[in-house]
Order: structure tokens, then sequence, then C-alpha cells
């Protein structure tokens, strides 16, 4: 069992004290979870076996830190925190894994400053639009109840079950403020110009996709391994939007030899 | 009390299984199967001829509001309305009350100050200016507005409003929403320093306070009645405003009611129980999920609407019931014009209302039904309830011109 550590951090002019979540040893690499917020899952506890990870709780997220979004007023304000927050952590340079929303940002990290990002791994991100692939806008799914639909591949399984079971009123108000805090980046379409700096990241990049994604459709993994310099493309059967969910070990695994 | 007209401008003859058939009447629903461009050319006319009919019958206000891709009320620019019917009222003492132009979805926002300027000017000044935050269907769904931003953008464009009206020197706006290098708009309001401030409002505390601390009215407009409501709303905004420091002036709150008016209590049910269920059964079919479009609310409205979900019990129980509940719960106020009125007192007594809206036209009411309901309102029931307040209060939030002056002594 991971021993996992809470690590509350000042940044932004002493205004946002994320907490982050470090479990494990070895070399760093960064989780940036994606609109429904952070959960600690097997997935991430495989990864922590032989890296290091910081998994940071997107502003607004951390308990008692809610208002805290309101410092942050668009996508630049967010990339330099995170920037800020890597030096804060004493991250130079390091693997940054985004999964959805945390893999737009990591994409954007990567591209705005490429020496802060040494690899790459985008986990069905959203961040690049297509008319014949339109995106459902997921805070807008009703009734909310087919959230889960659009995110597993079975909705009936074991998986959905653990994730959308036993949904009581605190896990609601945690993850409607989960999507208002991320979604302030990117409504009302994932769309904020990603495709226009896409060029520039040169990690080494790796882009897993559930073929099955019903929330960003798997057309999008063609589109970012086309656009990223280095990239390579690994689709997964029988997954959804959450395949790390679906498959820990074998994405951590992926995951791994990627990383080297 | 002051007692304005209310109209929403409704769809008026969508198809009976429409809420079985259709997600929603907002933001979804097809045009082009539900609804024929001339008929609508139509409703448009019924609704302004039934606003003027109203003013002519005695009303104190005529009121049009702003709601974007929907059958529910589709007056995506009340002010295109409110010119027409400040235009048709030229000789009547009747306010143009504009509830209104929504200030996080109009870009810039001086276009705001500009048409109510303008609306002020054409009636004479008899504007009252309603500002509404907008809901998160016509905000951020339809006009794209981000969720989280939509309250500090309303504050923002407020203050830029006011500034605009009552600046005498061209200045720079260096907002963080809103950007303008010299503002000096043209015309200004006739009414000095500007026209009375309304703030619409569905029972958030944030914006009691927003309206306390500016010293405007707040307007609930309650679709459930007042009995659901008359608590967390009348104590929670009378004790906002008491530490505000404002006094208890019961013409600082509005209220929204829907009103049915016959000549007997059997008759009301024959003449509106249909269209108060075509109402509530089409009218307010809109997935709960979108009244709460994350981020619409703060942190703190969230996790309390999320722990007492008494809003939302009300709109998911809506479709159970029928005339009578909405009668018994106090939704409507339909019956003999005796009936109404006493519910209408106890409504204002309880509530502590000064502003009465009424909606006299409910869903699919025909035009010479609602032509009925307004002369029964304003000859039967009206009367009994306007000196209500007025030996005691004077009403601020109205134009000046228009004001009775029945008042002793508290007008100083």
């Amino acid at each position: 069992m991971t021993t996992i550590t809470d690590r509350r951090v000042s940044v932004w002019q002493n205004k946002i004290h994320p907490n982050v979540k470090v479990a494990g040893t070895g070399p760093p690499l960064v989780f940036l979870h994606g609109a429904g917020g952070l959960r600690w899952d097997p997935f991430l506890d495989l990864l922590a076996a032989r890296h290091t990870v910081y998994a940071p709780e997107h502003p607004g997220l951390t308990e008692g830190e809610e208002e805290s979004i309101s410092h942050l007023d668009n996508l630049w304000d967010l990339v330099l925190y995170y920037y800020e927050l890597f030096d804060v952590l004493g991250l130079k340079s390091v693997p940054v894994i985004g999964h959805s929303f945390g893999g737009m940002m990591a994409a954007e990290l990567a591209a705005s400053n490429p020496e802060r990002v040494s690899k790459l791994v985008l986990m069905c991100p959203i961040g690049l639009w297509r008319d014949d692939a339109p995106i459902p806008n997921w805070m807008l799914i009703t009734p909310a109840s087919d959230m889960v639909k659009y995110l597993v591949y079975d909705p009936a399984g074991p998986v959905a079950q653990q994730m959308f079971g036993a949904p009581d009123p605190e896990m609601q108000i945690r993850l409607i403020w989960s999507m208002a805090c991320t979604g302030k980046f990117v409504w009302p379409i994932p769309d904020k110009g990603l495709k226009k700096r896409i060029h520039r990241i040169q990690a080494p990049t790796m882009v897993l996709w559930g073929k099955q994604d019903k929330l960003v459709p798997v057309r999008y993994a063609e589109e970012f391994g086309r656009r990223i310099p280095r990239s390579k493309v690994e689709i997964i059967d029988q997954a959804g939007h959450v395949f790390p969910a679906e498959y820990p070990e074998r994405v951590a695994g992926m995951v791994e030899d990627f990383l080297g | 009390m002051y007692i304005s007209t209310f109209h929403l401008m409704p769809h008026r003859e969508l198809p009976d299984d429409f809420e079985k058939r259709y997600q929603s009447v907002w933001v979804t629903p097809p045009f082009h199967e539900l609804a024929d461009a001339r008929r609508v050319g139509q409703y448009y006319n019924w609704t302004l001829d039934e606003l003027i009919h109203a003013a002519k019958a005695g009303s104190d206000g005529i009121c049009t509001n702003e709601h974007h891709q929907n059958a529910y009320g589709f007056m995506p620019n009340p002010n295109v309305m409110g010119s027409v019917l400040a235009r048709a009222t030229q000789d009547l003492n009747c306010a143009i009350v504009q509830m209104g132009a929504s200030l996080p979805g109009t870009q810039p926002p001086i276009r705001i100050a500009e048409e109510y300027a303008m609306l002020d000017s054409i009636s004479g000044g008899r504007l009252v200016a309603g500002m509404p935050l907008g809901t998160p269907m016509d905000i951020n769904i339809c006009y794209g507005v981000t969720p989280i931003e939509q309250r500090e953008r309303f504050r923002e464009a407020h203050d830029l409003i006011l500034k605009a009206w009552t600046s005498k020197e061209v200045f720079p706006w260096n907002g963080k929403y809103f950007q303008l290098p010299m503002v000096n708009i043209w015309p200004r309001p006739i009414q000095q320093p500007h026209p009375p401030i309304w703030i619409p409002g569905s029972g958030s505390t944030s914006t009691f306070d927003y309206a306390a601390s500016h010293d405007h009215c707040y307007c609930f407009l309650s679709y459930f009645g007042y009995k659901s409501v008359s608590r967390p709303v009348r104590d929670k905004y009378w004790e906002v405003c008491q530490q505000n420091g404002r006094d208890l002036n019961p013409y600082r709150m509005g209220f929204l009611q829907l009103v049915g008016v016959s000549e007997t209590d059997a008759q009301a049910e024959k003449d509106y129980a249909k269209h108060v269920e075509y109402f509530y059964h089409k009218g307010l079919h809109v997935p709960l999920e979108w009244f709460g479009v994350p981020g619409h609310q703060d942190y703190k409205s969230l996790a309390n609407a999320m722990r007492n979900p008494a809003m939302a019990q009300n709109i998911g129980s809506l479709k159970e019931k029928r005339y009578k509940d909405f009668l018994d719960d106090r939704f409507v106020i339909c019956g003999s014009p005796a009936t109404v009125r006493d519910q209408l007192k106890e409504l204002c007594q309880t509530m502590r209302v000064g502003n009465l809206m009424v909606l006299l036209h409910m869903g699919s009411m025909p035009h010479e039904l609602t032509l009925k309901n307004i002369d029964l309102f304003f000859k039967e029931v009206a009367p009994a309830l306007r000196p209500m307040w007025e030996d005691e209060w004077e009403n601020r939030w109205w134009p000046a011109g228009l004001r009775r002056k029945t008042l002793q002594g508290a007008a100083a």
C-alpha cells in the first residue's frame, strides 16, 4: 500500500494554496487530473511504485481554497501558475501525464515552455476541435445519471459502479465545483488555441486513447499524433474515457515503458 | 402598492405531448417543427396588445424580460418590445418596467445603458431599469458566458452602466471583463441621477445582499408562489436589508405572481386550469441540471443548494401536480375577485411586498381570455390592493413623475 502525503504549497503571490498529493519513490513525474477532480486510484498507485508522483489539485478544488480560483483569469494565467507550482516543488524539467482536461494543460505546458516538460503522456486530452467530431459539453449532460455512459466503456460494469455507484451530496458538490473551476478555462468549447501552439512541443510524447471513448472521440488521437512532432499514438480497445481506471496495470505498464 | 403586469411572450400552442416528445422547452426545442414564423408574429402582437390593454386598464407598470432559444418566453431583446410600449403609452401614467436586458450577456454593457436611456427618453422618464443576472440557460448555454464568471461580470456591467449614465466627463473603463477607451453615451436618461433599478432574482442570498447594499429593489421571480418560499426568502431578505442598514420599506421588494380572475372560483377553474398546467408542465420543462450549470452558483450557494434541495424538489415534482395542487400550494392565485384579492393581500402582507408584478397571461391562454383577466383584475382586484403601504412609505423605486401623492409626511 502506497503512502500518500498531502502537501500544501503556496503560489501566485501567496494567493493560492493548492494541495499536492505526493507518493512513491524514484524519479519525479507530474499527474494532472481531468475535469472531474483528483481521485487517487490504482493507476496512480502503480506509477508510484517506480516514480515519485506529484498530483496537484486544480486551483479551487483544495478544501477551504474554493474562492482561490478567482485569482486566475485565463489559460495564460493558469500556464504560468503551473510553472510556479513546478518551481515550488523543485521540478525543473519533468515528465507530465495529463488526463482529459489535465491532458490539455499538460500539452499547453509543454508547448509554452518546452524546457519544463521532459516527456509527455496525453491520455484522451481535450484542447483540439473538429466540426466533424464535436465533443459533447460534459457540464451540460442531462440527466446527470447519463454521465457514466459518456465516460465508461461498460456503464453497467464494476468500474462504473465504483465511480458512480453511490453518489452523495458531498460528492456531488465536489464534482460540480471541480467542473466549474476547470470549466472556467474551456467554457463553452474546449478549443482555446492549442492548435496554434502545439507544434512547439519538443518532448517525446505518447498519446493514449480508449477506442470507444464517447466523450472525446478517438478521432482526436490521430489529430494530436499528427500535430505533435515526436509522438506515438496507442489505442486501447474496449475502453472508454476513463481507460486508466478500466485497465490500470496495462496503462501504467505502457506509461512506465514509455518513460523508460 | 404598485402593480405591474408582466408578460413572458410564450409559445401558446405547443403540442399536447410536447414534454414527452422533446428534451426541453429551453435551448434545444426545434423551431421549424414547433413554430411558424408568421404565427409567432401574431404572438408578439398579441403580447404587445395585452400589455397596452393592461396599461389602459390601470396597470401601474408593464414588464418585459429577456430569454433566448426557448418556447417558454422568447423576447431575446426586451427593449425592442419596450420601445413599442413606451410609444403606445405616451398618454398614460404607466411605467415601462424592463426586467430586463441581461447584463452579463450583453457586450459591451453600455449597449444597455444606451437602450435604457432611449426608452427613458421616448417614454418621458417612465423607465424602471431592471438588471437581471440571467438564467444559466440563457447566459451560459445560449450566450456562451463562462458560468463561474457570470456574477462578477454582472457586477462590473452594473457599475459601468451607472457610471455611463451619470458621468459628466468622458471616461476610460479599465475593467476585468470590459475595456473601453472613451465612454460618453448618448442619450442620457431623463430621470436623474438615473432611473430606478430593480434586480430580479430567484432567491439566492448573494443577490439579496447585492440589491440591499446598493439600495436597489429586489424582485423575487417566484413560480412557486409565496408559501414555499415565504420563510427562507422573506426572513432572509429583510434580515439582509437590516444588516445593510436599510429601512423596511416594502417597496424594496418586488414579487411576481401568476394570477387568473374569473366571475367565480368554479369559472376560474374552467378558464385557467389547462393554461396553468400548460405553463408548469410545458413552459418549465427544462432539465434540472441546466438550472445548476457548474459555476453558475458560487461555492457557498452550491453547497447550500445541494444540502437543501427545496428548489430542485419544486422543479422536479412539477409534472406530478395538477391545477388543484398549484392552487393549494399557491403557486398560482386563481378564482373569483374576492378570492384573488384576499390571497394577494395575504401574500403582500406575508412577504412585505410593495411592488407586485402579476402574470395575467399564462402559457397557452388565448388573447380574448387574457383581456378578460386583465379587465377583471384591474377593475375588481387592484383597487383593493392599492392602498396597502401608501400612507406609510414612499415607493422610491418608481419613476418620480409617476408616484402617487397620497403619502402623508413620509416623503421627506
